[in-house]
């Protein structure tokens, strides 16, 4: 950096500010004040090595040296230290991007994330933003979706279906009116990465977004954004606003003949409005009742006409594919997975945070050399892997590796990436009897085996804690499981069932095997 | 009749319909600022959605009683999400919960004594990596223990008496 005054980053993440960030930057703000020093002080998005966070960088020649996790009671160490000057501290981690967790990720999707400014459109031009879309606005609809096809990106939501065949099919229809619909309700737990690329990348949503709706021919596009994420809700509806004052949502972007503009609508607390049937629904203003398919969204989706739902990563994607080419991307991964996964460590972790890698990491690599084991210090017992409705997997079964075919492979899936870890005191039938109540209370009542399969779920795992007639019970329980995986409408009443028998599968002795 | 009419008539609900040009499938955004407004949803409230709207009471019924978000009660002064997903479970969030109840006496959706506070259970703030997680008032925080909720909490509470 040269001239001006020196740059301190301080995330305006969400689970940045959980712990303690809007208190640092205030603090900071005042010490410098006080000590009557010049800086600029930056709300980043995070880096993802949440447990750092609040993670203070300064901008040096060299790059940005870390600091974390700050307290508010640090900051006045702090520059007492020197930091303004990377000075050593005992909250010094050297240079932010040699951070061994972070120097070890394969950054496509975040690239941006924690580098800049989310709501500074200089900023993200001037780390590569636009030039996708710029390049998707040069070119026809059908070789946009080429470009898609051809780097092998897969719906990140969880289902994995491949995202270019999608948006083919949606180009295809004749309709006077299409949508885009971005799927931002993460509520899996254990996932965080749509939260903090919300936060932390804001634009690069918005770009990916115009990109799919110049592809297929959409003009308008909503972000069903989750009501539990209220500094995303207010980051995006800014964002919206930057990018229609600036020409880029709006009538003729950049007079390309495509005209494309976005809304933003507030979930209601229905972990089923993930389901993207469901989720148009309730972008219509109704119940979040899962629908009978076909016909796929694609071809009849919101208010009956051609839609494309993506989840927020898919969507923030595809500008990289456009810019980078789909080759690029499409080197990363393995076998029938391309690209990589942003994966959420989350639990009882030490390092919890975001690791984008190629698809083929192994879960061992992720819990192990990244999350650095159990942040209560205990050992590790079981990894649910894919939210609640992923399997329940033992440290025996960590070599497996992290792609959407080894996994199913498994008994498990990736679902959206979550990692959540539980350390030894964790009774595994008390996490299935969870999983069927979390279906109990979130399922939205419309198919019999889900609605009434999750209640008697529940009382049958009951009866088996108690004691009572464990062998007949668990054969209940299993044909129950099988009933709901084969009958029911959607993934909620039909994955109910993986937490639960992966549960009793890997850990008999829980349930008095 | 008028009267009855007039009685029913909920001024703030009307106008939050207008501004959304009465579009029914504005509904869930509606139903949110006026429960942000209120505190709640009342029955007069409800019903002057219906008519704006021009939808049977009974849709709005269907809608509001099938999100967790929609509030059929008065709220008490404070609330309190805490986090009960798995990632939360597995750091501490059931001992949490339970440690709340008992403190503040109030039973999880529901409000405790002179409707001071309310317990409401959420299934993921997405804070995972720092659980367990709450929301106080509107605001996040993580690596919640039992002595950190409690100093929150006071705080929460004093801060809106300071006004």
């Amino acid at each position: 950096m040269v001239g001006g005054p020196i740059r301190i980053y301080v995330p305006c993440d969400a689970a940045a500010i959980s712990v303690g960030a809007d208190d640092v930057a205030a603090s900071i703000r005042r010490e410098a004040n006080r000590r009557k020093i010049d800086l600029e002080l930056i709300r980043n998005g995070s880096r993802g090595m949440l447990w750092l966070e609040p993670l203070v960088e300064v901008e040096t020649g060299d790059g940005r040296i870390a600091y974390g996790p700050v307290a508010d009671g640090d900051v006045a160490s702090l520059f007492d230290a020197d930091f303004l000057s990377g000075g050593d501290h005992a909250l010094a981690h050297g240079m932010t991007e040699q951070i061994a967790y972070f120097a070890r990720q394969e950054r496509v999707t975040f690239a941006r994330c924690g580098v800049i400014d989310p709501l500074c459109l200089a900023d993200f031009e001037a780390h590569g933003g636009l030039l996708g879309l710029r390049k998707a606005l040069a070119i026809s609809p059908t070789e946009i979706v080429d470009v898609v096809v051809a780097s092998g990106l897969r719906g990140r939501g969880g289902a994995g279906f491949p995202t270019g065949i999608k948006w083919k099919t949606a180009l295809e229809q004749l309709s006077d009116e299409k949508y885009i619909c971005c799927n931002a309700d993460e509520g899996d737990s254990g996932t965080f990465a749509d939260r903090m690329l919300m936060e932390g990348d804001s634009f690069s949503l918005l770009e990916g977004m115009v990109i799919a709706g110049r592809a297929v021919g959409a003009a308008t596009g909503y972000i069903y954004l989750r009501s539990e994420y209220p500094h995303a809700i207010k980051t995006m509806r800014c964002a919206v606003d930057i990018w229609r004052e600036a020409g880029l949502l709006g009538d003729d972007i950049e007079r390309s003949g495509t005209s494309f503009d976005i809304h933003i609508r507030v979930g209601a607390g229905a972990y089923i409005c993930g389901e993207e049937s469901s989720m148009l629904e309730s972008l219509e203003g109704k119940r979040g009742e899962v629908k009978v398919k076909p016909p796929i969204p694609a071809i009849s989706g919101l208010f009956g006409k051609p839609t494309i739902v993506n989840n927020v990563l898919t969507l923030a994607t595809t500008p990289f594919l456009l810019a980078k080419g789909a080759a690029h991307y499409n080197n990363f991964g393995v076998g029938g997975s391309r690209g990589t996964q942003p994966f959420q460590l989350a639990g009882d972790v030490a390092r919890g945070g975001l690791v984008e890698k190629a698809f083929g990491v192994t879960l061992r690599e992720l819990v192990e050399d990244f999350g650095g084991g159990t942040r209560s210090g205990k050992p590790i017992r079981a990894v649910q892997a894919g939210g609640p409705l992923g399997a329940y997997i033992p440290t025996r079964g960590f070599d497996v590796e992290m792609d959407y075919e080894a996994l199913a492979k498994a008994g498990a899936m990736l679902g959206h990436g979550g990692v959540v870890v539980f350390n030894d005191t964790v009774d595994m039938a008390h996490q299935a009897r969870f999983a069927m109540e979390f279906c109990e209370i979130e399922s939205c009542g419309k198919c019999t085996p889900c609605r009434i399969g999750a209640v008697r779920g529940k009382e049958t795992i009951d009866k088996i804690i108690a004691g009572e007639n464990r062998a007949e019970n668990l054969e209940v329980l299993d044909n129950l499981c099988d009933l709901m995986t084969n009958a029911s409408l959607c993934a909620m009443g039909g994955l109910t069932p993986m937490p639960v028998q992966s549960a009793v599968k890997h850990f008999p002795e829980d349930f008095g095997g | 009749m008028a009267a009855l009419i007039d009685k029913l008539e909920h001024a703030p609900a009307r106008l939050i319909c207008g501004r959304h040009d009465n579009r029914p499938d504005a509904l869930l955004e509606i139903l949110h600022e006026v429960q942000t407004a209120e505190g709640w949803l009342s029955d007069d409230a409800l019903r002057t959605i219906a008519d704006a709207l021009n939808i049977s009471r009974a849709e709005i019924h269907g809608v509001v009683s099938f999100y967790h978000d929609y509030k059929r009660r008065e709220s008490a002064k404070h609330c309190i999400k805490l986090c009960r997903a798995e990632a939360c479970q597995a750091v501490g969030a059931e001992a949490l919960a339970a440690h709340a109840e008992k403190k503040w006496n109030a039973p999880t959706s529901g409000n405790g004594a002179d409707n001071q506070i309310e317990l409401e259970a959420v299934y993921c703030l997405g804070n995972c990596a720092l659980g367990p997680s709450a929301m106080i008032d509107g605001e996040l925080f993580g690596r919640v223990t039992p002595e950190r909720l409690d100093a929150l909490a006071e705080q929460s509470i004093e801060k809106a008496e300071r006004g």
